[in-house]
C-alpha cells in the first residue's frame, strides 16, 4: 500500500496542525466520550464503529531461556472514515495493524491493511476474537488468548493468560488528553504472562515474559496543538506497574496523565502535572531526532528512573511512522517495559 | 579573423538562398519523419506502460480463475486470512451510448503503490475514494462516462479506454456481485505461508512477466514504423549529402581565397563545422516540430490500427516527450556532421593553390564509383544470403537493409552502363552529345535519383503488400461472414427457440480468454453446421477437419497460433487443463491480432459450463424478414442486430485505416525523392552552363537546349522506375513472406498491381519533369551574354 496516501488521507500529518495521526481533527457526526461511562463487557471488548480511531494495542517484554531480552508489538487499528458500520465494500471502517519484533540488535516490523465489511478484518467481543488477514488475538476469554502475527522474516506465537484486572485509566476508563478535555476510553490488562515461539532469521526462540494489553478508543483524542506523545508502560520488579503519558504541544507544556497499579491491581490516576517525564538522550532513527532514554518521575510514589530503550534503532517504518520499543527501567524502581513516542 | 572568415562564408549562403533553403529543408524534412514516427511509438508504449501500471499487468504474479470464469470473494478472504499477501481485480467492459469501455475495479488498501496511486488521483482523497468511489479515467473517456455513474475523476495517466473505481462500485456496475476476476500477488510475503492448492486450488498463479503482452505483441508493430521512419530519414540524408557536397564544392573558390589570405587550414574546418552545426540545430528543430504535426495527424490512425491488429489501446493525443525529439536532433545532427566530414575530408586534402574547378565534386573518380559497386554486390549479395539463412524480424529488416541500400549503391553504375548502351546505338551527333552528357551528369543527380529510387520501390513495396492484404482480406470477410443477420443477446436460449423455424442455420458464439500453448489465446465453441463446412477455407488442414471438430476429437486453431507456437496439423494442444486435441487444420484468421482455437459446442459448454453465448450468426432467406421479427416480437434493440452488409462495410473501413499511416509515409517520402531531383537540378543547371555553351554555340537554340534538360530528367526518372519496380516487388516479397509473418503470425499470398505501377512510374516521370521545369525555363531564359562569357572566361 502506498504510505503516503494512508498517511496524508487517514492520517493527517501534525504538520498541518492537526495533532498526530488526525487525532486532532474535529469530530463532527462520531460520538465522543463522556465522563462516567459505565463499561459493558464482554462487549466492550469488540468495537465501536461510532468512534473515529480505536485500537487493541499489545506489547510484550520477553526472553529466551538464555536470558537474551525480547520486545514485542501487535497492534491492530480501526479508523472509520463515517460513524457507522455497513456490510460488504461500502463499510466506512477500515482496519490496519502493525506488528515488530524487537532485540537488542534488530527490530523486525510489518503491516496489514484491510476494508471492513467484509470479514478480512474486525473483532468480535465473545469469544473474543480480534483478527486481520492471518494475524490474529483471540481465545475463549479476555483473559486466555493467543496472539499470532508473521511479515517477511519474522513470526510469532505466543499464549497470554491474565493473572490481574483489568485496569481503567484517568476516572473510570474517561482518560483525558489535554487542557481543553479531549478524552478517550482508556483501560488495560497490564498483567499477562506470557510464553510461545518467536521465529527469526536466525531461527525459533522460545520465550516467556509478560505482556501489556491496552484498549483505547476515541474520536477526538488530542486537541489540535497537541503534536504527538509519549506514552510509558512500565513493570517494576516489586510488581507494581505504571501507565505515563505526555501529550506534547507545539507552544504549552506538555500535558500529563498516569496510573500507578499496585501489584494486587488497586490502582491510582493521577491527573496532569504528577507524572514527568525528560529527555535525556536523543538518538537519530529513521530520519529524525528521537528520545531514547528519559528520566522519568512520580514524586508521589517516590518514583524517579531512568527509562532507556533495549534497541534505540526500534522505529517503526509503517504507513504512519513512529518509534516503539522495549525499554529498561533503572533508579528507585528496576524494571522493564514498553515506550511509544509518536509526533516526532 | 573569425568574424571575417565566418562573413566570407555565410556570403556564400547569402548568394545562395536556395541552397540554403535546400540544406535547411532537407534535414528538417528527414527529422520531420524520423521523429514523427518515434513521437507515435513513444505515445504508443506511453499507453501500454500505463496501461501495465493501471492495470497490473505483466508486473505482477497474478492468481487466476479458470478461463472463463471468475472467483468467489470467499476465496480472497481465504487467501488473506492464510497469509497470502494479494489484492483482488474486478475486470470488465461497461456499455455507454458511445461505446464500451473497460472497468477496473481496485481495492486501494491493498493495491500494489502504483495501481493504488492511479486510482487515487491528487494523492489526497483515499478517504473519499472509498466513501463515495468516483470514476477515474483520462479526459475522454471521462467525458464519455458523463455523470450517469456518480462522481468522474479525470486523470491522464489512466490507460486509454479504461475506468477505475474501487472494486465495490465496479462490482455493481459490470454486475459481478461477490466476484473477483483475478488477484495481484504482493511482492512481500510473510513467513509460513501455506501453499497455494492449500488455500485456493482453483487458482493459477501467473508469473509476472518482463513487458506485458500487448507490449511485447506490438512490439514488432513499432519496429516496421522505426524501418519506415529510418528510410525515410536515410532518403532525406540524400538530400542533405547533396546540397552540403554542393555547397563546399562551390566554396572551394573562397576556401583558397580565405587561406591564401592567411586563414589555417584547422581554423577553417573548425569554423565549417560550426557553421553547420548551427545549420543543423536549426533544422533540427523545424524539423521536431514537424514531427510533431505529422504525429499528431497520424496517430489517431495508428491508434485504430494497434487497436484493430492488437485489441491494445492507444492515447489519441500526442505529447511531447524528450525521447522523441531528443533523438530527432541528435540523428539530425548525426546525419549532418555524416556529410559533412566527407566535404571536409576533401577541403583538408585540397592543395592549397589548386584550381577551384567548379565541376570537379561532379566528376567523382572513376575509383569512387568502382568501390560503389563493389559496395552494392556486397550488400545485394548479403541480402541473397539472408533471404536464405536469416530468421527472425531482426534478419528480416537486415535483410530488407541491404536489399534497398545495394540497390541504390548499384543504380548509378548500372544507369551509366545503360546509358553508355544508348549512345553506342545512336548515329546522330546531336543525340550521341545527349547520351554523352547525360552519362556525365548523372554523378551530380545519382543522389537524388538513388533517392527516388528508394521511394519509388517503397512504394511499390507498400502498396503491393497492402492490396494483397486487401484482396486476401476481403476473400476472408466472404468466407467468414457468411450468415445474414448477426445479434446479441444476453438470453441465448430465448433466441434460439423464437429464431430457430425462420432461420435454415444458427451459429453461436462463445468464447473464452485463456492461454493456449503458453500464449494469450481466444477458445470458442462453434456449431458446426453447413455455413462452416461450406465457408472456411485451410491453409493446412486433414481430410475431414470438420468431421472430427464436430465429434469433439480434434480442434483447429487460426494461422497466428500455429505459427507462434510451432504446433501445426497433427500435433496436439492442450484447450483445457487435461484435455489435449489433435490439430485437425489451421485456418488464415486476418482479422485478429491474438491466437484462435475452435473446438465443438458440445465439448465447449461441458468444458466452460458458466460460458453462455452472446452473439449469433443467423442464416435465413429473408433478412429483414428475421430482422424486423426479431425487434417487433422477440423485443431485441435495433442496435442489437447487424446485418452482412454493415458488418463487412466496417471490416472493411477498420482495414483501410489500418493502411493510412503506411499510405501517408509513402507519399511523403515520394514527395522528399521529388525535392532531392528539384534541387540538384537547379544547383547543377547554373554549374553547368559551360558544358551547354559549346552546344549553343555550335547553332542549338536555347529553348532545343531546354527541351533537351527536360527530357534528360525525364529519360532518367524512367529508367529509375523501371529499377525500382522489380526492387519494390522484392521488397513486398520481404514484408509478405517474413515481415508480417514474424508480426502479424500471418504470411499472405503476394499478388501483383501493374496498372499501380504504371501510374506510380507515371507520377514519378511528371514530378521529374516538373523538377526539372524550372531549372529548364532558366536555361532557356539564359542571356546569350552569359553563355558567352564562358568563352571569355577560358582565356
Amino acid at each position: 500500500m502506498n504510505a503516503r496516501i494512508i498517511a496524508f488521507c487517514l492520517w493527517p500529518l501534525p504538520a498541518l496542525a492537526q495533532g498526530f495521526a488526525g487525532m486532532g481533527s474535529d469530530a463532527e457526526g462520531f460520538t465522543n466520550p463522556v465522563p462516567g461511562h459505565a463499561f459493558e463487557f464482554p462487549a466492550d471488548h469488540g468495537p465501536h464503529p461510532d468512534f473515529r480511531i480505536e485500537w487493541w494495542y499489545l506489547t510484550a517484554n520477553l526472553q529466551a531461556a538464555d536470558g537474551t531480552p525480547y520486545g514485542l508489538q501487535w497492534t491492530l487499528f480501526r479508523s472509520a472514515l463515517a460513524p457507522f458500520e455497513a456490510e460488504g465494500w461500502d463499510s466506512p471502517q477500515v482496519w490496519f495493524a502493525h506488528a515488530a519484533v524487537t532485540s537488542e540488535g534488530a527490530h523486525l516490523v510489518a503491516e496489514r491493511f484491510a476494508r471492513g465489511g467484509i470479514g478480512q478484518a474486525g473483532v468480535t467481543a465473545e469469544p473474543f476474537d480480534a483478527w486481520i488477514d492471518d494475524w490474529r488475538l483471540w481465545g475463549p476469554d479476555f483473559d486466555d488468548l493467543r496472539l499470532m502475527a508473521t511479515g517477511p522474516d519474522f513470526a510469532y506465537d505466543l499464549a497470554l493468560d491474565a493473572q490481574g484486572p483489568l485496569i481503567f485509566h484517568g476516572d473510570g476508563g474517561y482518560s483525558v488528553k489535554s487542557e481543553a478535555g479531549q478524552a478517550s476510553y482508556y483501560y488495560s490488562q497490564p498483567f499477562f504472562d506470557a510464553h510461545g515461539t518467536i521465529t527469526l532469521p536466525s531461527g525459533v526462540v522460545e520465550v516467556t515474559g509478560t505482556a501489556w494489553l491496552d484498549r483505547e478508543w476515541s474520536s477526538q483524542p488530542l486537541a489540535s496543538g497537541q503534536t504527538g506523545w509519549d506514552w510509558f508502560s512500565l513493570s517494576f520488579d516489586s510488581g507494581a506497574k505504571l501507565m505515563g503519558a505526555r501529550m506534547r504541544g507545539a507552544d504549552d507544556a506538555p500535558y500529563t496523565a498516569a496510573t500507578w497499579i499496585e501489584p494486587d491491581g488497586s490502582s491510582t490516576a493521577y491527573t496532569d502535572g504528577a507524572f514527568t517525564a525528560e529527555p535525556l538522550e536523543q538518538t537519530e532513527v529513521g530520519g529524525r531526532t528521537v528520545p531514547t532514554r528519559w528520566r522519568v518521575t512520580l514524586p508521589d510514589r517516590g518514583l524517579d528512573v531512568t527509562v532507556a530503550a533495549l534497541n534505540p534503532q526500534a522505529f517503526m517504518t509503517t504507513a504512519v511512522p513512529y518509534w516503539e520499543g522495549p525499554v529498561r527501567v533503572q533508579g528507585s524502581h528496576a524494571g522493564r517495559g514498553y515506550l511509544e513516542m509518536t509526533g516526532y | 579573423m573569425n568574424r571575417a572568415a565566418l562573413r566570407a562564408l555565410w556570403s556564400h549562403w547569402r548568394r545562395n538562398p536556395l541552397q540554403l533553403f535546400t540544406l535547411v529543408a532537407g534535414l528538417a524534412l528527414a527529422t520531420a519523419l524520423w521523429s514523427g514516427v518515434q513521437a507515435i511509438n513513444a505515445e504508443a508504449r506511453a499507453s501500454y506502460d500505463a496501461a501495465a501500471g493501471t492495470l497490473g499487468q505483466g508486473r505482477h504474479d497474478q492468481l487466476l480463475p479458470a478461463a472463463g470464469e471468475t472467483a468467489d470473494q470467499a476465496v480472497y478472504l481465504a487467501l488473506r486470512r492464510a497469509g497470502w499477501q494479494v489484492s483482488p481485480v474486478v475486470e470488465g467492459r461497461l456499455r455507454t451510448e458511445s461505446g464500451s469501455v473497460r472497468v477496473v475495479g481496485l481495492e486501494p488498501l491493498t493495491a500494489p503503490e502504483g495501481m493504488a496511486r492511479a486510482a487515487t488521483p491528487g494523492e489526497g482523497d483515499l478517504a473519499g475514494f472509498l466513501s463515495d468511489p468516483p470514476l477515474v479515467a483520462a479526459p475522454d473517456v471521462a467525458r464519455m462516462l458523463g455523470a450517469t455513474h456518480g462522481p468522474v475523476v479525470e486523470d491522464a495517466s489512466v490507460a486509454p479506454g479504461t475506468v477505475l473505481t474501487d472494486i465495490g462500485k465496479a462490482q455493481r456496475l459490470l454486475g459481478f456481485d461477490g466476484r473477483v476476476s483475478r488477484f495481484i500477488v504482493l511482492g512481500s510475503q510473510p513467513l509460513n505461508r501455506p501453499p497455494l492448492d492449500a488455500v485456493a486450488p482453483g487458482l493459477v498463479r501467473q508469473p509476472a512477466q518482463g513487458g506485458s503482452d500487448v507490449a511485447r505483441l506490438t512490439d514488432s508493430f513499432h519496429l516496421n514504423l522505426t524501418a519506415f521512419g529510418l528510410l525515410s530519414f536515410a532518403v532525406g540524408l540524400f538530400i542533405v549529402h547533396g546540397a552540403i557536397g554542393l555547397a563546399f564544392e562551390q566554396r572551394r573558390g573562397m576556401v583558397r581565397t580565405l587561406r591564401s589570405l592567411g586563414v589555417p587550414l584547422r581554423r577553417l574546418i573548425a569554423l565549417m563545422a560550426a557553421e553547420l552545426l548551427a545549420l543543423a540545430l536549426f533544422a533540427g528543430a523545424v524539423g521536431v516540430a514537424l514531427g510533431y504535426a505529422i504525429a499528431a495527424a497520424l496517430l489517431p490512425d495508428v491508434a485504430a490500427t494497434i487497436e484493430g491488429l492488437y485489441g491494445a489501446q492507444v492515447s489519441g493525443s500526442v505529447r511531447v516527450r524528450p525521447e522523441w525529439w531528443l533523438s530527432g536532433l541528435a540523428i539530425t545532427l548525426g546525419g549532418a556532421a555524416l556529410a559533412l566530414l566527407d566535404a571536409l575530408w576533401r577541403i583538408a586534402r585540397m592543395p592549397i593553390l589548386a584550381v577551384a574547378g567548379g565541376r570537379a565534386w561532379a566528376l567523382t573518380g572513376a575509383r569512387a564509383r568502382r568501390w560503389q559497386t563493389a559496395a552494392a554486390v556486397l550488400l545485394l549479395t548479403a541480402a541473397g544470403a539472408l533471404t536464405v539463412v536469416g530468421d527472425g524480424l531482426v534478419a528480416a529488416f537486415a535483410l530488407l537493409g541491404c536489399l534497398l541500400i545495394g540497390a541504390a549503391l548499384a543504380l548509378p553504375p548500372v544507369l551509366a552502363g545503360l546509358l553508355t548502351l544508348a549512345e553506342r546505338r545512336t548515329r546522330a551527333a546531336l543525340w550521341q552529345w545527349f547520351w554523352a552528357d547525360t552519362r556525365q551528369q548523372m554523378s551530380g543527380l545519382s543522389l537524388a535519383l538513388m533517392a527516388l529510387l528508394l521511394a519509388m520501390a517503397a512504394n511499390v513495396g507498400v502498396s503491393t503488400m497492402v492490396s494483397s492484404f486487401r484482396v486476401t482480406f476481403t476473400e476472408f470477410l466472404d468466407q467468414r461472414l457468411a450468415a445474414d443477420l448477426y445479434v446479441a443477446t444476453e438470453d441465448a436460449a430465448a433466441l434460439e427457440s423464437f429464431a430457430a423455424p425462420m432461420t435454415s442455420e444458427i451459429m453461436p458464439s462463445q468464447s473464452v480468454e485463456t492461454r493456449l500453448a503458453g500464449l494469450p489465446a481466444e477458445l470458442y465453441g462453434a456449431r458446426i453446421g453447413m455455413t462452416y463446412r461450406r465457408n472456411w477455407r485451410f491453409l493446412f488442414a486433414t481430410d475431414a477437419p470438420w468431421d472430427a471438430v464436430a465429434e469433439g476429437t480434434a480442434v483447429i486453431v487460426n494461422e497466428q497460433l500455429a505459427r507462434r507456437s510451432g504446433l501445426w496439423v497433427g500435433d496436439t494442444l492442450a484447450v483445457a487443463p487435461e484435455v489435449r486435441l489433435p490439430i485437425a487444420g489451421v485456418f488464415g484468421d486476418y482479422g485478429n491480432p491474438i491466437g484462435q482455437a475452435i473446438i465443438a459446442e458440445p465439448l465447449f459448454s461441458a468444458l466452460f459450463p458458466e460460458v453462455t453465448p452472446t452473439r449469433f450468426g443467423l442464416r435465413t432467406d429473408d433478412p429483414s424478414d428475421l430482422r424486423r421479427a426479431l425487434i417487433d416480437d422477440l423485443g431485441l434493440p435495433e442496435s442489437a442486430i447487424t446485418d452482412q452488409g454493415a458488418l463487412k462495410a466496417f471490416s472493411l473501413q477498420v482495414f483501410e485505416r489500418t493502411f493510412t499511416v503506411a499510405g501517408a509515409l509513402n507519399v511523403l517520402t515520394l514527395a522528399v525523392a521529388g525535392f532531392a531531383i528539384f534541387m540538384s537540378l537547379l544547383t547543377l543547371a547554373a554549374m553547368r552552363l559551360p558544358q551547354l555553351a559549346p552546344v549553343w554555340a555550335l547553332g542549338l537554340r536555347r529553348a532545343d537546349l531546354a527541351w533537351l534538360e527536360l527530357l534528360r530528367a525525364v529519360v532518367l526518372a524512367a529508367l529509375t522506375a523501371v529499377m525500382a519496380v522489380p526492387l519494390g516487388l522484392a521488397l513486398a516479397w520481404v514484408l509478405l513472406a517474413l515481415v508480417n509473418v514474424e508480426a502479424f503470425g500471418w504470411r499472405l499470398p503476394m499478388f501483383l498491381f501493374p496498372l499501380d505501377y504504371l501510374r506510380l512510374a507515371g507520377v514519378s516521370l511528371v514530378a521529374a519533369a516538373l523538377a526539372a521545369a524550372w531549372p529548364a525555363r532558366r536555361l532557356a531564359r539564359t542571356p546569350p551574354a552569359m553563355l558567352l562569357k564562358v568563352f571569355a572566361h577560358e582565356c
